[in-house]
């Protein structure tokens, strides 16, 4: 694996590989001195063309633990809002020796173009694109998910998900989609019905418009934000209306199975799909996405970088293998 | 069953039975030299280190009648040969509750080769704490060390050419107990040594 721009790249093995091995890198988080020294002169840029401070913050992080070197590339003030392309900043960064580029970009398939149009040799990592993919955010909910539900090992066989929200605009949804079903778990949509995208009868998930039907059986809920500029678009008629509806509130979060969690990307927005008293609550888990984001994202980083790169050389192709 | 060489140590090198008087004899060492188990622990590098070290907890137990806390310390992140290899999956790493800070930790591995991945483990065992004291036992050495690291209780010297590779096979991983040398064409995968 080189890039890793859908959660449709990963197979069962792979995502459970990704996990086994950012339950490794967990333990770390604990010790005194959290660094290691395994990307040490590699360089991974965080090139953000939309504002994002958790998913930078996270990838900075991890790199940063690993010991790469790390920079930071964000649109505004840059030679982006001089009008660069997407080309030549590649080609820039080429240049510059970037081992691997996180990318966010409001456009969907950028991430792609960019890994795929022999700019640059490093790997690419979508960090998130226009209404398409999040695909280390779907890993670390289901790292989430795994760590609270199934004992922490293995896939998530069995395990009943409900994404409830704004699924038309979200890379996380459709991300989580498509990873929560290789992983063997069964996914409900839960949703108006103008906010579920057009085909998704042909996704690997069931869909609801009633998110009291679906209460009562889910082993997690994902809570979506609902993006303020939407709530002008007349995807529902009032918030009010889509809060009473769709929104996680303290008598709902009381019908929940006694083990289920909840969780939330984040920012959220209180009141509106998840109450304070929700949020606030034991069964919440947004602190620990957030923790495993960070650890999920050096796993990614360790399987994409830690190995032999398009830019090494490698000095003696049958060099004995040394223990 | 694996095709063994027959050369100069035709069949395996080491049967459970030497293994067992090997852990054994190293476990008497150990506790000679630190008169007693007090502060000691024993770190195993995965995977087959690990077990290893359980056994040498074991016959110290029984030796002196207390056991040292044993743990395993993965060493992947560490190595200076990630770049030359695919990435490989990492293994648990746990480390008794009282921390290495100021113990006599002792770090047990199946086979003595270059020293690298003992260099590596030194690294790994210097991010987790301040140990008083390190110290080196390997079941087989088989020499061509490329760095400054020798080992403090051997459990056999097995000498080898390099275009050879040393297999140690435990109870606990492999379902038998069993040391043997092949030559590298011959092997058919596994952990090399």
């Amino acid at each position: 694996m080189r890039h890793l721009l859908s959660a449709a790249d990963l197979g069962h093995d792979e995502a459970v590989m990704v996990m086994d091995t950012a339950s490794q890198f967990g333990s770390i988080a604990d010790r005194t001195v959290k660094k290691l020294p395994t990307l040490r002169g590699r360089t991974v840029v965080n090139l953000f063309y939309e504002d994002s401070t958790r998913t930078r913050i996270s990838f900075e992080l991890a790199a940063k633990r690993l010991s790469a070197d790390v920079i930071n590339f964000a649109a505004k003030g840059s030679s982006v809002a001089k009008g660069e392309s997407l080309k030549d900043t590649a080609l820039t960064l080429e240049a510059m020796g970037a081992d691997a580029v996180v990318i966010r970009h409001g456009s969907s398939g950028a991430p792609h173009r960019l890994a795929h149009a022999g700019w640059i040799s490093g790997s690419v990592i979508n960090a998130g694109d226009g209404t398409h993919e999040h695909p280390t955010q779907a890993l670390l909910d289901a790292y989430t998910m795994r760590k609270a539900l199934c004992g922490g090992k293995g896939d998530l066989a069995g395990l009943r998900v409900a994404i409830v929200g704004d699924i038309l605009h979200s890379r996380v949804a459709r991300s989580n989609v498509l990873l929560l079903r290789t992983l063997g778990a069964d996914v409900t949509l839960v949703a108006p019905p103008t906010l579920l995208p057009h085909g998704v009868q042909a996704w690997p998930c069931r869909t609801s418009m009633h998110l009291d039907d679906v209460l009562g059986e889910v082993d997690a809920i994902m809570m979506l934000r609902v993006q303020s500029e939407r709530m002008q678009d007349s995807y529902f008629p009032t918030a009010h209306e889509y809060s009473q509806r769709y929104g996680l509130d303290a008598s709902r979060l009381a019908r929940l199975a006694d083990r289920a969690i909840v969780l939330h990307p984040g920012p959220m927005n209180r009141g509106m799909e998840i109450s304070a008293v929700v949020a606030d609550s034991g069964r919440a888990v947004m602190v620990d996405q957030v923790t495993n984001g960070v650890i999920v994202r050096m796993a990614v980083l360790y399987l994409l970088l830690g190995a032999r790169g398009p830019r090494d050389v490698r000095p003696d192709a049958d060099m004995p293998v040394s223990a | 069953m694996r095709p063994v060489r027959e050369g100069r140590f035709p069949g395996a090198a080491l049967d459970h039975d030497d293994i067992r008087r090997a852990v054994r004899r190293i476990a008497h060492e150990i506790v000679e030299h630190r008169r007693g188990t007090a502060g000691l622990m024993l770190i195993g590098i995965p995977t087959r280190g690990v077990p290893i070290a359980e056994r040498i907890a074991a016959a110290i137990s029984s030796i002196e009648g207390t056991s040292p806390p044993v743990g395993s310390l993965d060493i992947t992140l560490y190595r200076d040969d990630l770049r030359m290899r695919p990435s490989r999956a990492l293994e648990p790493t746990w480390i008794p509750e009282q921390g290495v800070d100021a113990q006599h930790v002792v770090l047990v591995d199946d086979v003595l080769y270059s020293g690298r991945t003992i260099r590596a483990a030194l690294d790994a065992l210097s991010d987790l704490g301040r140990p008083a004291t390190v110290q080196l036992a390997v079941l087989v050495d088989r020499g061509h060390r490329e760095l400054p690291i020798r080992p403090d209780y051997v459990g056999k010297n097995l000498p080898t050419s390099a275009s050879q590779q040393v297999r140690v096979e435990v109870e606990e991983v492999d379902g038998i107990d069993r040391v043997t040398i092949e030559d590298q064409a011959r092997s058919a995968g596994g952990d090399p040594a």
